[in-house]
C-alpha cells in the first residue's frame, strides 16, 4: 500500500515535472544570428486595412509610402524618388524608384501604385480623402496627381501610413486587403492577428540589407507586463512603458532607455460655444489654474513635460521661443473669474446669477495617463471654487459631443504630425467651422486666412512669421488648452544597438539595428 | 493516472436521455444568450457606429466622418429588430458573420480566442489535478497528521492569494531572477507554463482538500472495510473502490471549477498577454463589436453545456447504478 502511495506520487511529481519542463532558452543566452529581434508594444493588429491598421506595416518597414519623412519632419524620397509640381501648382509627377519590387516578385508599376492611390481615397479615415483631388493617372514611369486647386502639403499628405502601396495580391474581393505584400525592407512571414507579427528581411531590397534578419513583434496589453518581459531578456526593445515601471527599469540600470519628444500634446478641448466657456477670460482662468509642472513631475513622472504652448519643441518649425508661456498663476486666474462676473457662494464655490460654475469633463482610458491628468485638473479647479464632472469613456465620446454640441470640455492627446507637415492637421482642426479633436463653437478669421494662405500651393512670403501669427492666436485665444507634451520611450536590451526613436511615430527604424558586438 | 483497470462503461439508456436534454438547453441557450446580448448592447449609453468606429481607427483617427461611414457600412440605421432577425438566420445556416471592427470572419476569430482559453485551462486544470489529487490522497493517509495539516494551510494560502498578484510573483521569480520562463506572450510551448501554473495553484487546494475528505469519508464506508475483509490487497482496494468513488464526487466538483476557471482567466489573460476569450469579450464590449459579443457569449455558453455534458457522462461511466428517477422505469 505504502509502496504503491509512493509510486503513484512520484508519477505525479514526475508529470508536473514534464508538463514545466518545456521552459524556453535562457535570457542570458548569446544572440545567435538566426534568433529573432523581438519587439513588444502595446499595439494590437486588429485590422490589415493601410487605414485602420495603425501604420503598423509602415512602421515595421513592410509597407512604404510615395514619400518618407526623417527624424525631423523634413520630407525624403519614399517609393517616389522625386516629384515636381506645374507651375499652376494644380499637378503633381511623382517619380517612381526604378525596378522596386514587390515582396510576391512583381514590379511596382504605376498602375499598382495608382490603384493603391484610389483605394486609399475612398477610405474616410484617411487625409488624402479631404484633399482637394480631381485624378490620379499612371504617367509612364510616374504618377500623376490632379488637383482641383491647389494644395501645398500634397507631398507630406502621401508620407500618411494610409497612403500605403501595396501589390495587387494584398487585395481579395472588394478591395479587402487580404495579406500584407508591401515593398520595404522586410515582408510579412506570419501573421496572428491580434498579437502576433514575424518578419523576415526581403532578399531583393534595393536598399541596404538590414543587419537584422529576423523579426518578431508581440502585442501585450498590459505595462507591468511588458516592463517584466524587457527585464527578463524576453523583449528586446520594448515600447510603451508608463512612467512608474519606466522609472524602475533607469534605477536597476540593466537596460538601456531612450527617449524622444514627439509632436503630441495632451490638450483640453474647450466649448467655446458655452454660454460659460465662451468667454475667454474663463478660458485664459482655467489655464492659469493649471499646475502643469506638477502635474508632469508627479504624473508623467517628466518635469520637462508641462506645456508651455501648444507645439512642443519637437516640432521646430511651430514651436515658438519668443511666445509668452502658459504659467500657473491661481491669483490672476480669480481675478479674472471675478472680472467675467463669478463670485464665491455661501460654500466657497464659484457662482453668477444664482447659477453655479459646474461643467463636465470627457476623457477616455486608452492612454493611462489621461484619466489621472483629468482628477488633477479637477483638484485644481475645485481651488477656484469651480466644480468639474470628470467622465472617463470612450474616445469616440469627443467627437461625438462635438457633433451633438453636448460637449464641454474634452481631455485627449493631438499628434499634430500624422501627416509630416502640421499645417495639415491644423488647417483641419481650426477651420471655421471646427472640428472633432480642434476648436468647438470658435474661430477666427485671421487664423483661416493665415492657414489657407500657408495650404494654398503659391508659397506664400515669411512662412515663419506666418507660423509664429499661428501660434500666438491659439495662445490668448485657448480654443483648446494645452497641458502637456509627450516623451515617447523604449527600452532597449543590451543585445541590440543603434536605435534612434522617431518623433514622428512613422518608423520603429529596425532595420538600422545591428547585434551588439 | 489510470483510474481503475475495470473497463468503464456508460449505460446506453441514460446516456442517450442525457445528451438529448442537452441538447434542447443548447438551443435555447442559443436563443436565449444571442438575443440577451443584442438587447444589453442595444441599450448601453453611446452611439454605436462612434464605439465601433473607435474600435477600427484608434483614438487619433475616430472622428464624425468615420463614424457616418461605419453607420452606412453596416446599415446601423436599420430597425434593430431587422439586425437581430439577420443574425440570427445566419446563425441558423451556421454563418457567425465577420466583426464589426476588424472585418475578419468571426469564426476563424473564435476559434483562435477559444482554442487558446481551453488550451490554457485544460493545462492548468491538469496541473491542478495531478498536484491536488495526490497531496489528497497522502493527506488522507494520515487525518490529522503533518501532511495533513500542511495542505490545510496550503489551501487557505493558495484560495487566499489573488491570482494577480500570484502571477506576478511567478514572473519575478521564474523569469526576471531565473530567466528559465518568458514572462508573458504566446507563441511558444513554453509561454503557457506560468499561466497555467498561476491558475493551477488556487485550484489545487481545493482538489486536495476535495480529495483528502472523500477519501478519509470513503475509507471508514462501509463496503470498504468489506472489500478488506474478503481479503483483496490494499492497491486493489485503493483503485477499484476508494480511487473510483472518489472520482465520482471529484468529477461533479471538476465540472463546476472548470466553468469558473474559464470566465475567471481573464485576469490571468490580461497579465499574461494571452488572447482567449476573457480578453476578446472585453474588446468587443468595449467597442460594441455586437456579432463578436454574441459569438464569445454564446460560446461561453455553449461551453457550459458542453462542460455539463460531459460531467453527467463522466458520472455516469464512473458509477453506472440507475439514478433514483430511473429506478422505476
Amino acid at each position: 500500500m505504502f509502496a504503491y502511495r509512493m509510486k503513484a506520487a512520484v508519477a505525479s511529481v514526475a508529470a508536473v515535472l514534464v508538463m514545466s519542463g518545456c521552459a524556453g532558452t535562457g535570457a542570458n543566452s548569446a544572440p545567435a544570428p538566426q534568433q529573432p529581434l523581438k519587439v513588444v508594444g502595446q499595439f494590437e493588429l486588429h485590422s490589415l486595412d493601410p487605414a485602420t491598421s495603425g501604420g503598423f506595416f509602415t512602421r515595421l518597414q513592410v509597407a512604404e509610402t510615395l514619400v518618407d519623412a526623417d527624424n525631423q519632419g523634413a520630407l525624403q524620397p519614399g517609393l517616389a524618388t522625386e516629384w515636381e509640381v506645374s507651375g499652376d501648382n494644380l499637378s503633381w509627377r511623382f517619380t517612381l524608384r526604378k525596378d522596386a519590387l514587390f515582396h510576391d516578385g512583381t514590379a511596382v508599376t504605376a498602375e499598382t501604385v495608382t490603384q493603391a492611390l484610389e483605394t486609399a481615397r475612398g477610405k474616410a479615415a484617411s487625409p488624402l480623402s479631404t484633399v482637394p483631388l480631381k485624378g490620379i493617372t499612371a504617367d509612364g514611369g510616374a504618377v500623376r496627381v490632379d488637383l482641383a486647386e491647389p494644395y501645398a502639403p500634397l507631398a507630406a499628405v502621401l508620407a500618411h501610413t494610409s497612403t500605403q502601396i501595396l501589390a495587387p495580391s494584398s487585395y481579395g474581393a472588394g478591395q479587402a486587403v487580404m495579406q500584407i505584400v508591401g515593398s520595404g525592407p522586410y515582408r510579412v512571414e506570419r501573421l496572428e492577428q491580434p498579437s502576433n507579427i514575424e518578419l523576415t528581411a526581403f532578399e531583393q531590397w534595393q536598399g541596404t540589407k538590414p543587419a537584422i534578419t529576423k523579426v518578431s513583434y508581440q502585442a501585450v496589453g498590459r505595462s507591468e507586463s511588458r516592463a517584466l518581459m524587457a527585464e527578463s531578456g524576453q523583449s528586446d526593445v520594448t515600447f510603451g512603458m508608463d512612467p512608474t515601471s519606466l522609472q524602475r527599469l533607469k534605477q536597476a540600470g540593466k537596460l538601456d532607455i531612450t527617449d524622444v519628444t514627439l509632436p503630441r500634446t495632451i490638450l483640453l478641448k474647450v466649448n467655446a460655444g458655452h454660454d460659460i466657456l465662451g468667454d475667454v477670460r474663463v478660458r485664459q482662468a482655467l489655464s492659469l489654474s493649471l499646475d502643469r509642472k506638477s502635474m508632469a513631475t508627479a504624473l508623467l513622472r517628466d518635469p520637462e513635460m508641462a506645456a508651455t504652448q501648444l507645439f512642443p519643441p519637437s516640432l521646430p518649425e511651430w514651436h515658438q521661443d519668443s511666445v509668452t508661456p502658459l504659467e500657473y498663476d491661481p491669483a490672476s486666474a480669480r481675478k479674472l473669474l471675478a472680472d467675467a462676473g463669478w463670485a464665491p457662494g455661501n460654500d466657497g464655490m464659484l457662482e453668477r446669477n444664482g447659477r453655479k460654475f459646474t461643467v463636465t469633463l470627457r476623457t477616455f482610458p486608452d492612454r493611462p495617463e489621461l484619466p489621472i491628468l483629468a482628477t488633477a485638473i479637477q483638484a485644481k479647479l475645485k481651488e477656484l471654487g469651480i466644480t468639474l464632472d470628470v467622465k472617463v469613456g470612450n474616445s469616440s465620446e469627443i467627437p461625438a459631443g462635438h457633433q451633438d454640441g453636448s460637449l464641454e470640455l474634452g481631455l485627449f492627446s493631438r499628434n499634430y504630425a500624422l501627416v509630416p507637415d502640421a499645417l495639415v492637421t491644423l488647417a483641419d482642426d481650426f477651420a471655421p467651422a471646427g472640428a472633432d479633436y480642434g476648436a468647438m463653437g470658435w474661430n477666427n478669421p485671421a487664423l483661416t486666412s493665415t492657414l489657407n494662405t500657408m495650404a494654398g500651393g503659391t508659397n506664400p512670403d515669411a512662412p515663419a512669421d506666418r507660423r509664429k501669427q499661428v501660434t500666438d492666436i491659439l495662445q490668448s485665444e485657448l480654443p483648446v488648452i494645452p497641458v502637456a507634451w509627450y516623451r515617447q520611450s523604449a527600452v532597449i536590451s543590451k543585445r541590440v544597438d543603434g536605435l534612434a526613436l522617431d518623433p514622428l511615430e512613422r518608423s520603429w527604424r529596425l532595420s538600422d539595428l545591428t547585434w551588439a558586438k | 493516472m489510470n483510474p481503475s483497470k475495470t473497463a468503464l462503461q456508460i449505460p446506453a439508456g441514460p446516456a442517450v436521455r442525457v445528451l438529448r436534454q442537452r441538447a434542447i438547453q443548447a438551443a435555447a441557450v442559443v436563443l436565449l444568450v444571442s438575443t440577451a446580448c443584442f438587447a444589453i448592447v442595444q441599450s448601453l449609453p453611446g452611439d454605436i457606429a462612434f464605439r465601433i468606429a473607435a474600435g477600427r481607427y484608434g483614438y487619433d483617427h475616430v472622428t464624425a466622418a468615420s463614424a457616418d461611414a461605419v453607420r452606412a457600412e453596416l446599415g446601423l440605421d436599420r430597425p434593430a429588430w431587422q439586425q437581430l432577425l439577420d443574425w440570427l438566420a445566419n446563425l441558423l445556416t451556421l454563418d457567425l458573420g465577420t466583426s464589426l471592427v476588424t472585418g475578419a470572419g468571426i469564426a476563424g476569430e473564435l476559434g483562435l480566442y477559444l482554442s487558446s482559453s481551453v488550451q490554457l485551462a485544460a493545462a492548468a486544470l491538469a496541473l491542478a489535478l495531478a498536484a491536488g489529487v495526490t497531496v489528497g490522497v497522502l493527506a488522507a493517509a494520515r487525518p490529522g497528521g503533518v501532511l495533513d495539516r500542511m495542505t490545510t494551510l496550503w489551501v487557505s494560502a493558495a484560495r487566499a492569494l489573488p491570482p494577480f498578484l500570484l502571477g506576478l510573483v511567478l514572473i519575478l521569480f521564474f523569469s526576471v531572477h531565473l530567466g528559465v520562463l518568458p514572462a508573458a506572450g504566446h507563441g511558444q510551448a513554453s509561454n503557457i507554463v506560468l499561466p497555467a501554473a498561476t491558475l493551477a495553484v488556487g485550484l489545487s487546494g481545493l482538489f486536495a482538500r476535495v480529495t483528502r475528505d472523500t477519501v478519509v469519508q470513503i475509507r471508514q464506508s462501509e463496503y470498504v472495510r468489506f472489500a478488506a475483509t474478503k481479503g483483496l490487497g490494499g492497491r486493489l482496494v485503493f483503485l477499484r473502490h476508494i480511487l473510483r468513488n472518489t472520482g465520482v464526487t471529484l468529477i461533479a466538483y471538476i465540472g463546476v471549477q472548470l466553468l469558473i476557471l474559464i470566465e475567471g482567466v481573464v485576469v490571468v489573460e490580461s497579465l499574461f498577454a494571452w488572447p482567449g476569450l476573457g480578453h476578446a469579450l472585453v474588446h468587443a464590449i468595449f467597442w460594441r463589436d455586437i456579432p463578436m459579443i454574441q459569438a464569445t457569449a454564446l460560446a461561453l455558453a455553449l461551453l457550459v453545456v458542453v462542460l455539463n455534458t460531459v460531467v453527467d457522462l463522466g458520472s455516469l461511466a464512473l458509477d453506472p447504478r440507475p439514478r433514483s428517477r430511473e429506478a422505476v422505469l
